[in-house]
């Protein structure tokens, strides 16, 4: 009923070609977009919005949104599997941090670009094995980046500026005089790296470039065929990729963390990122948020219902069996979305705004 | 036939091709040419070499033995980049549409080779970016109203029925503007009323576009009817090569692949 777009015609193909061709998703976006930069901003000023929910919730859920986009990227459309996520952030984190450390008057966004440079180089090397293997097997080989970045990272003293413990702390991040130290601060700066990456993405993912990557995953011999390179094509993937997890991982440090030892980049992190994208949608630039939003929320609402069950009813939740039955729950999740939905919750919404379009009358 | 439609020279020539297989003999000695503007047809039995002879032409397969003169280049073998660039673009046996993206998406791959913009234009979709992006559009739109495919031009190719992904697949091939198109078995598994249309365009792109055709089927009668050669492949050799008519009376075509009406 509210959902139709009859009526809206396109007289041109620039029109037909618009990231949001129906009015109603305009809408939608635009709304999202103004909560997001001046709704939850006034929230914040009026006192709504503790800090918790800044550093806790709303920073966490960008940063991992951008790191499971740099993978959607990768994974999803050009269909090379990875298990090496975290090694790139750490790249870019640490990337970003010595040029930082080491080049006086570095700006922050440029350290954090060529943060991300780095980690596509990086991205390139290890991506190299894709040209000849695919599946499972390229899955075990980027396992190696994982390993070997963090074991890098920690022996070679010079990454961390030989601190003792491993641990780095981050700069602050500092733009035209103004300092971001605040949460509140912190979350307006993540959101608009995080905004503007993401339309990135999308005009990458409906331009020539994305249909080489999609080529690929869909059909090498005849993406190659038809003149796409299976080389370059996956090499860019792997790039452009790496690129966006460097960027994470520098705003996982410098916006969300602080201080970040090598070994907090371990597999477990890229496992995290691997189960958003395929709860939220493999293949999905929005996919990449919503998976990315259901890990940071799962453990908060689970964690608020076991409070709810112990003040309520007086069951009392030890926080050990908490958390083991976050995990399950995430790993009954994954199978369930396996099983039942490959796609994902951006699947979901999909077939969800196709049913709208007709609702309420089913024809 | 088109009386208008004129055979020019030979664009293609294949000389002494011998493709091997570990101890397998693909192909044999196989040597023919194909002529500007002309349908050439490949027809045999199955396995007897003739998907092989198109991955020759189009660099799939690098042949042991023989030359490839294409454009009056003589050549080794072929190499699959080399071969697109070049304006040879071919459909396969089993579809091999990129299953996960739109009709629309499909074909505009197919003019990849003709964009110029990287992918840093690509992600601002700016200026000479949006702009060429519109024009391939408008390239690609024309393909689909030629092609009689504007209804599914959004929808997912691994949704559509077999015919029309057959149909998507030939306007992927041809919005590269080919000068050789290679289709293998453009018509397999079709109805009559598919195989028709598929005949019609078919020769429309040959007589509208002046695209060069060889394409292998097995439909006899489509094959003798839009044809203007044939070359017969049996067990990787080549047995006989000609109009249709010569090769409808070939004994050993006959007794290889035609057989007689008993």
């Amino acid at each position: 009923m509210f959902y139709r777009e009859s009526g809206q015609f396109k007289a041109t193909y620039a029109e037909d070609s618009e990231i949001f061709p129906i009015r109603q998703d305009k809408i939608g976006i635009a709304v999202i977009l103004a909560i997001a930069f001046l709704g939850i901003p006034l929230l914040a000023k009026t006192g709504f919005l503790s800090d918790y929910a800044f550093t806790a919730i709303l920073t966490p859920f960008l940063i991992f949104s951008l790191a499971a986009l740099g993978l959607n990227i990768l994974t999803g459309y050009a269909g090379q599997l990875s298990l090496g996520t975290a090694a790139f952030m750490a790249v870019g984190a640490f990337a970003s941090y010595n040029f930082m450390l080491r080049i006086d008057g570095m700006p922050i966004l440029v350290a954090f670009i060529l943060g991300g440079l780095c980690a596509a180089a990086v991205g390139i090397i290890f991506g190299l094995p894709s040209i000849r293997i695919r599946g499972f097997y390229l899955a075990a080989a980027t396992l190696a980046t994982q390993f070997f970045i963090v074991w890098c990272l920690t022996k070679v003293g010079w990454f961390t500026n030989y601190s003792s413990s491993g641990v780095i702390t981050a700069q602050k991040i500092m733009m035209f005089g103004y300092t971001f130290d605040t949460s509140f601060s912190k979350y307006l700066f993540v959101l608009s790296v995080v905004s503007v990456m993401a339309l990135l993405a999308k005009n990458m993912v409906r331009t020539n470039v994305g249909r080489s990557w999609m080529a690929i995953r869909d059909m090498d011999m005849a993406a190659e065929v038809i003149g796409f390179r299976p080389v370059r094509t996956k090499l860019m993937a792997f790039a452009v990729s790496s690129f966006y997890c460097g960027v994470a991982g520098a705003l996982f440090a410098y916006a969300y963390l602080g201080t970040v030892e090598p070994e907090g980049f371990n597999l477990d992190l890229s496992f995290r990122i691997l189960f958003m994208i395929i709860i939220g949608g493999v293949g999905s630039i929005l996919g990449s948020f919503l998976g990315s939003a259901f890990i940071v929320l799962l453990p908060i609402l689970l964690n608020m219902f076991t409070h709810f069950l112990d003040s309520s009813i007086g069951v009392d939740v030890p926080s050990g069996i908490a958390s083991s039955i976050e995990l399950m729950v995430f790993g009954a999740m994954i199978i369930f979305f396996l099983i039942v939905e490959p796609h994902g919750l951006a699947r979901l919404w999909q077939i969800g705004k196709e049913k709208l379009r007709l609702w309420p009358f089913p024809h | 036939m088109d009386e208008g439609r004129k055979i020019g020279e030979v664009i293609l020539d294949l000389k002494n091709i011998s493709l091997r297989f570990g101890g397998v003999n693909a192909l044999t000695d196989i040597s023919f040419d194909v002529r500007q503007h002309e349908i050439r047809a490949i027809i045999g039995p199955n396995g007897a070499g003739k998907s092989s002879m198109l991955n020759v032409i189009n660099g799939v397969y690098r042949p042991q033995e023989g030359e490839i003169v294409y454009l009056g280049k003589h050549r080794h073998d072929m190499d699959t980049y080399e071969a697109a660039k070049s304006g040879i673009a071919r459909t396969f046996q089993n579809i091999a549409l990129f299953k996960g993206m739109t009709v629309l998406d499909n074909i505009m791959t197919g003019r990849n080779l003709k964009m110029k913009s990287n992918f840093l234009l690509d992600a601002l979709y700016w200026g000479p970016a949006q702009r060429e992006e519109i024009a391939h559009r408008r390239k690609v739109e024309e393909i689909i109203d030629f092609l009689e495919i504007q209804h599914i031009r959004k929808t997912p190719v691994g949704r559509l029925p077999y015919g029309l992904q057959k149909r998507v697949e030939l306007a992927r091939a041809l919005a590269a503007e080919p000068s050789i198109l290679l289709l293998d078995e453009p018509m397999a598994g079709m109805n009559v009323e598919e195989k028709q249309d598929m005949c019609r365009f078919i020769l429309d792109v040959n007589d509208q576009l002046g695209t060069t055709i060889v394409l292998i089927e097995h439909d006899m009668g489509v094959v003798m009817d839009i044809s203007d050669r044939v070359v017969v492949l049996d067990y990787g050799r080549k047995i006989a090569d000609g109009t249709p008519d010569e090769v409808r009376s070939n004994q050993d075509v006959i007794d290889a692949y035609l057989g007689v009406a008993h």
